[in-house]
């Protein structure tokens, strides 16, 4: 559309012809207010907030519906229009409960703010408001209508924005009523974004409702630790006795590729960290056999002792390290580095949910071919095969429905099931369950008319499931290749699975997939062993047989999936770093309270390869954040951690700059300074941005746009193997992989101890039960 | 069945088969029926258009659009199919004579419709009935089936190779379906709420298509323009007001009644000798000219041709054409709160100054009514209107508004002597007193 320039209270403006002038306006700073316009939703033009007068028109417009053209006028504040909105905003005040004081959203209302504006301090109504009691639909929606002011914003997010419809509106008149699609129930993906578009409080959350006031919260912007979208989500935080507490998720400021969107998970499933089953001692297997409270220095102790014993009698072949698909890029750096440097083995592996590994191999010596979820958000034609985003993926869903919906693009779906998103696709194509492997081939035939649709797309992102792995990977990369203009995303599980393949959880693979035989590789690292060591299976499989001395496990429960006799264990020494005695910590000799991913700080990567801060938002007494649990252990170990985490200048402490008087504003010179004299701006080796410089140096494809990540910005990761690398066994057995299979309300073994999560798995059984008895 | 009433200075056109039992199809033959519709298959669609346009027929459903024009505003070119809409969801109070219409003259509703369909290139028309005419439907299927039977329905109209279909539908009892874009959602089976305009029917309408949206008095009059032949028409009413039109008088006059006249006839006759004058020989108090929403006119206002410019220019409309006459035993107050309670019910909710201003004009003139008012309320009410009046998403806020800002400008005393627990002066044996619920 041609620019067109119109004038805004004698401001010129200038936008697209055919621009909402809500939009126009917002965009130059001119705020017009608005209860049912939401940006991507469809108009409404229903609560008349945003009436201005257009020149030469007789009645006031509404912003929400006037598209601008050439040389109109239009005026957004005057007194005829502040009138009109006083004499609006009284009309819903006349039959509103004003239960501020006790209201979840008093605070941050809007209907507060613009009476705050627009003043409608006097009543001109003597008579009875109209009640409705509050109604429950779900263990997380409740709704109140005497609060509702009938913006409809609910129902369109629910349908338009979710696909899900399940709201509606009943009666008419003033009689109107919000209602669920189960009679007084809500059957529904239960992602409370109903919730979070209200304007008011009349959608509140089960979990937030009535638990604080807004202002007695702060906000820290973090990402979520369920699924490996890796949503932006903002904690909102209050102080308690032993620590600090997280009382509401959401994404108010729409940062981040998500936008306001979150799934049900993230918006509710923070409340693992409040779990009266947390950790928070360190717990000693005494002689008696039992786990019993102990000092962190003692359990260190303990523990240090046992790895040094085992690595210096035995060697370091004789340990197992097992790392976590949720702590943070530098953690498992670290922890890769710490195994392989100080506990000199290659004894590492992590549970492996997705074949990162051979996407990597089959990507190798190509580059920029991997997806964002900014450029899927904005593709023109997208193939979806395998995988079920809706349940698996929940942003990715969102996306790709508000890309079809918005920006008509073209989804092509090929599956061996129906999933959600086929509602959005152009074409979709049934597979037999085992076609994944040879999809290559029935792409290449293009008889069919699926085949020949894609064939016409000039580019093409191609997204693939768990379904695929190893060889089928291999297919399916080497075909888009060939095809050409194509860039990939693979959908794994858990919030940084990705990030422990990148950062080198392999026993044969160093970070960034460098094969750990490549002549030269990661050469700093000091007496790292040769040879590959062995994957987790094997681990377990040589702790069973007695042949492990020590196993280190941090933030990972393989007893819970692998088929093992518990007591052939007891000759292995097994340190667990983990939030809860999980199956696996209940076997542990020595089990450290770990800190969550929202009670610490870093990085982490989704599973298209971008990567986010991760920012300390809830604090618990007695837990640590595993980067600084393995720090100790090293320091307990008698290892220099200076060697591991390179802070400050060799047994001294860094410098910030006091050392010259560094002015605001000269951080740039700093910076130089800081590295002539060899200085790391750091001044504690617990600080995990401390080991970001030697990722970056150091892991191919981690090169990172700092100042867009430390702005809280999504920055993608290169997937860049060597060319013609081979991997030495990640590769050889696609059996390694096990999907985790999540569904919107199971989030592995950390979803198990979320209440909110338990309910809402158990309120679907419930409407699934009626539905099927209907 | 209603009575129908008749006057020498009625010219019958729309009504000229009423009690002739044209819901027979040989009958409606025998009385000219169908031959309009041979008529434009002969002459073509620009030549139909350029004769209503010529007729100066105005849209009888309240907004008195020029039809000929509406029709002109159909792109010639669609890819989506066009559509003929018939709106006969009559539910404005005071308004009766689309029922004689579907009663007496079924068919020449459904000519109208082929007309309109061969003047904008549409092949279907749909026949929408209030949800409370559903004994009417009967008739009309019965109509619309024998047409089939005929061959003027179907594939191949009077075997001219154009094809026209009718489908016949009713509302499920909301007054808001009445307006053109509700009753559109509710035909594609929606809650009965309007759409944003633009854009409007005519380009964006039924399932997308182009849509001619007309009423269907101004359907069934159609026919009878290109009988006579558009000057003809024309010349029977006053300029920009072709032709006559279905006064439905009603309230306190001798002879109420569904009366064919032409346009600009004047009210005070109209009152006074078509309609026999006021009941029992007692006063004139008030007249609502155009159904309930239209502004109520003092008898000192009544000398006035019945066309929609000069009933404009004395304040109020012409609207669907329902003259409401009120005698001076009538309480306003009473008359006010019967009005606005129907528009509350009536509300469809979809947007504030509506749903709520409706709400709490009942409210406050129901308590009023029964003697609980106060100084402020006069004003309050007042001020309530004004700010719904024009703010509204459709029109049926400000169907509600104006009426009362008339009522409370043009009998603020009969207001003030309701005041401070003065019962109702009206009040009479035998007529319950509305009270506080
Ligand atoms: C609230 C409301 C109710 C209406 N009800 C009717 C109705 O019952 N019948 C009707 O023909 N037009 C009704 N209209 C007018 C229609 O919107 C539309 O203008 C009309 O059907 C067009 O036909 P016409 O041009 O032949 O008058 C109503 C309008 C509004 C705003
Ligand atoms: S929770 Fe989500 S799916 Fe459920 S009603 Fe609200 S918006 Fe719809
Ligand atoms: S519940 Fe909230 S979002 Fe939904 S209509 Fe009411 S005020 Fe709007
Ligand atoms: S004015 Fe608003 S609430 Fe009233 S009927 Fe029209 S759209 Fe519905
Ligand atoms: S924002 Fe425009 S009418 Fe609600």
């Amino acid at each position: 559309m041609p620019d067109v320039t119109f004038t805004v209270d004698g401001k010129k403006l200038t936008a697209p012809a055919g621009t909402l002038l809500i939009d126009a306006c917002r965009k130059a700073g001119i705020e017009i207010p608005a209860f049912c316009y939401y940006p991507g939703l469809s108009l409404q033009a229903a609560c008349r907030m945003c009436v201005v007068r257009q020149e030469k028109v007789p009645k006031l417009q509404t912003a929400c519906t006037t598209t601008v053209a050439e040389g109109q006028v239009f005026i957004t504040e005057s007194p005829e229009i502040a009138q009109a909105r006083k004499a609006t905003i009284e009309l819903l005040l006349g039959n509103h409960p004003l239960d501020c004081p006790v209201c979840d959203a008093g605070g941050e209302c809007e209907l507060q703010d613009m009476t705050f504006k627009y003043g409608a301090g006097e009543s001109h109504y003597v008579e009875v408001k109209h009640h409705r009691d509050e109604q429950q639909w779900s263990p997380a929606v409740f709704y109140d209508r005497p609060r509702c002011i009938l913006c409809y914003r609910c129902i369109r997010m629910c349908g338009e924005g979710m696909d899900v419809w399940a709201l509606g509106i009943h009666n008419r008149g003033a009689n109107s009523v919000i209602v669920p699609n189960d009679h007084q129930q809500l059957d529904c993906e239960q992602c409370g974004m109903c919730i979070d578009v209200c304007p008011v409080g009349a959608l509140t959350s089960g979990s937030y409702r009535y638990k604080t006031r807004p202002w007695e919260m702060s906000h820290v912007s973090t990402v979520c630790t369920h699924c490996a979208d890796g949503c932006k989500v903002t904690l909102g935080v209050r102080s308690t006795n032993d620590g600090a507490e997280i009382v509401r998720a959401d994404n108010r400021d729409k940062s981040g590729i998500n936008n306001d969107f979150l799934c049900a998970k993230g918006r509710f499933g923070f409340d693992f960290v409040e779990s009266p089953d947390r950790l928070t001692q360190p717990l000693v297997r005494n002689a008696a056999g039992k786990l019993e409270p102990a000092t962190w220095e003692h359990a260190l102790r303990v523990a240090a002792a046992k790895l040094k014993e085992i690595r210096d009698a035995r060697g370091g072949a004789a340990i197992g390290v097992i790392g976590s698909d949720r702590t943070t890029n530098e953690e498992n750096y670290l922890l890769q580095k710490f195994a392989r440097t100080v506990l000199q083995t290659n004894n590492i592996d992590h549970e492996r949910t997705t074949d990162y590994a051979a996407f990597a191999h089959a990507l190798a010596g190509t580059a920029g071919k991997t997806a964002s979820l900014r450029d899927i958000s904005s593709a023109c034609a997208i193939l979806l095969v395998g995988g079920n985003p809706t349940e698996e993926h929940p942003l990715l869903a969102w996306l790709l429905r508000t890309n079809v919906r918005l920006n008509r693009a073209r989804l092509y779906i090929a599956n061996s099931k129906p999933i959600k998103l086929d509602r959005q696709a152009k074409a979709t194509q049934e597979l037999p369950p085992d076609g994944f492997k040879s999809l290559a081939a029935f792409l290449d035939q293009g008889t069919s008319d699926f085949s020949k649709s894609l064939q016409a797309e000039e580019s093409l992102v191609v997204l693939f499931g768990e379904e695929f792995r190893g060889e089928a990977v291999e297919n399916l990369v080497a075909w888009g290749l060939k095809r050409g203009n194509v860039r990939f995303a693979y959908l794994g599980d858990h919030s940084n699975s990705r990030g422990a393949a990148d950062m080198g959880l392999f026993p044969d693979l160093l970070p960034g997939y460098v094969p750990i035989e490549a002549p030269g590789a990661f050469a700093e690292y000091p007496n790292r062993p040769a040879a590959p060591g062995k994957t987790l299976p094997q681990m377990l499989e040589a702790a069973s047989n007695g042949e492990l001395g020590a196993l280190l496990v941090v933030g990972a429960n393989p007893v819970s999936r692998a088929k093992l006799d518990h007591a052939a264990l007891k000759n292995t020494f097994i340190i667990v770093q983990d939030l809860f005695l999980t199956e696996t910590a209940a076997l542990a000799d020595v089990v450290l309270p770990a800190a969550s991913l929202y009670e610490k700080s870093g990085t982490v990567t989704n599973t298209y390869g971008d990567i986010q801060m991760v920012r300390k938002a809830a604090d618990r007494a007695g837990v640590k954040p595993d980067f600084e649990i393995l720090v100790r252990l090293a320091g307990a170990m008698g290892v220099d951690v200076s060697t591991l985490v390179p802070f400050g200048k060799r047994g001294t402490t860094g410098d910030l700059g006091q050392s010259r008087g560094a002015q605001a504003g000269e951080a740039d010179r700093h910076a130089v300074w800081l590295e002539a004299n060899n200085l790391e701006p750091k001044l504690s080796p617990f600080d995990p941005l401390a080991l970001l410089d030697e990722i970056e140096r150091l892991v191919p494809g981690y090169t990172l746009d700092r100042i867009n990540l430390f702005a809280g910005n999504d920055v993608h990761t290169k997937l860049e193997a060597t060319p013609g690398f081979v991997p030495v066994q990640a590769l050889s057995n696609p059996d390694l992989i096990v999907p985790a299979h999540d569904t919107l309300f199971t989030s592995g073994t950390l979803g198990q101890y979320s209440t909110a999560l338990k309910q809402l798995t158990q309120h679907q059984a419930k409407e699934l039960a009626e539905t099927a008895a209907d | 069945m209603p009575r129908l009433v008749s006057h020498p200075d009625e010219i019958k056109l729309v009504s000229r088969r009423f009690g002739m039992g044209a819901t027979n199809i040989d009958r409606y033959l025998e009385l000219g029926g169908y031959e309009a519709v041979k008529k434009c298959l002969a002459q073509g669609p620009e030549w139909i258009v350029e004769e209503m346009k010529a007729s100066g027929l105005r849209g009888r459903g309240g907004a008195g659009f020029s039809a000929g024009m509406k029709w002109s505003f159909v792109p010639k070119q669609s890819a989506k199919p066009k559509y003929i809409l018939v709106n006969g969801d009559e539910s404005e109070p005071g308004t009766c004579k689309d029922h004689l219409i579907f009663l007496h003259d079924p068919h020449a509703v459904i000519e109208g419709t082929i007309i309109a369909g061969l003047a904008v290139g549409a092949k279907m028309g749909f026949i929408y009935l209030r949800g409370e005419y559903r004994y009417l439907l009967e008739i009309m299927e019965r109509a619309v089936a024998d047409a089939y039977d005929r061959g003027y329905l179907g594939k191949n109209i009077f075997g001219s190779g154009n094809e026209f279909q009718i489908i016949t539908q009713t509302g499920a009892g909301a007054y808001e379906v009445g307006e053109e874009s509700a009753l559109m959602e509710s035909l594609e089976g929606k809650r009965g709420v309007p759409r944003i305009k633009p854009p409007f029917p005519a380009v964006v309408g039924l399932y997308g298509g182009p849509t001619v949206i007309n009423n269907a008095e101004t359907i069934a009059t159609v026919p009878q323009v290109i009988t006579m032949g558009a000057q003809a028409y024309a010349a029977l009413g006053t300029p920009r007001n072709g032709g006559t039109r279905l006064f439905c008088i009603s309230g306190h006059v001798e002879r109420p009644g569904v009366y064919e006249l032409p346009m600009g006839y004047n009210l005070k006759k109209m009152i006074y000798e078509v309609a026999g004058g006021i009941r029992g020989g007692r006063k004139l108090k008030a007249v609502v000219p155009g159904g309930s929403s239209t502004p109520v006119l003092l008898p000192e206002e009544i000398d006035i041709g019945m066309d929609f410019d000069q009933v404009g220019k004395a304040g109020s409309m012409l609207g669907s054409g329902g003259v409401v006459v009120i005698d001076d035993q009538t309480c306003i107050v009473e008359f006010a709160l019967r009005t606005i309670s129907f528009y509350a019910h009536e509300s469809c909710g979809w947007c504030i100054p509506c749903r709520e201003g409706t709400d709490w004009l009942k409210k406050s003139l129901t308590r009023f009514h029964a003697g609980f008012g106060t100084d402020a309320d006069i004003g309050n009410m007042q001020y309530l209107a004004e700010n719904m009046l024009g703010r509204t998403f459709c029109p049926l806020g400000d169907a509600a508004a104006m009426p009362t800002i008339a009522f409370l400008k043009k009998f603020r005393k009969e207001f003030e002597d309701h005041l401070n627990g003065t019962p109702c002066p009206f009040a009479r044996e035998g007529v319950p007193q509305l009270t506080v619920v």
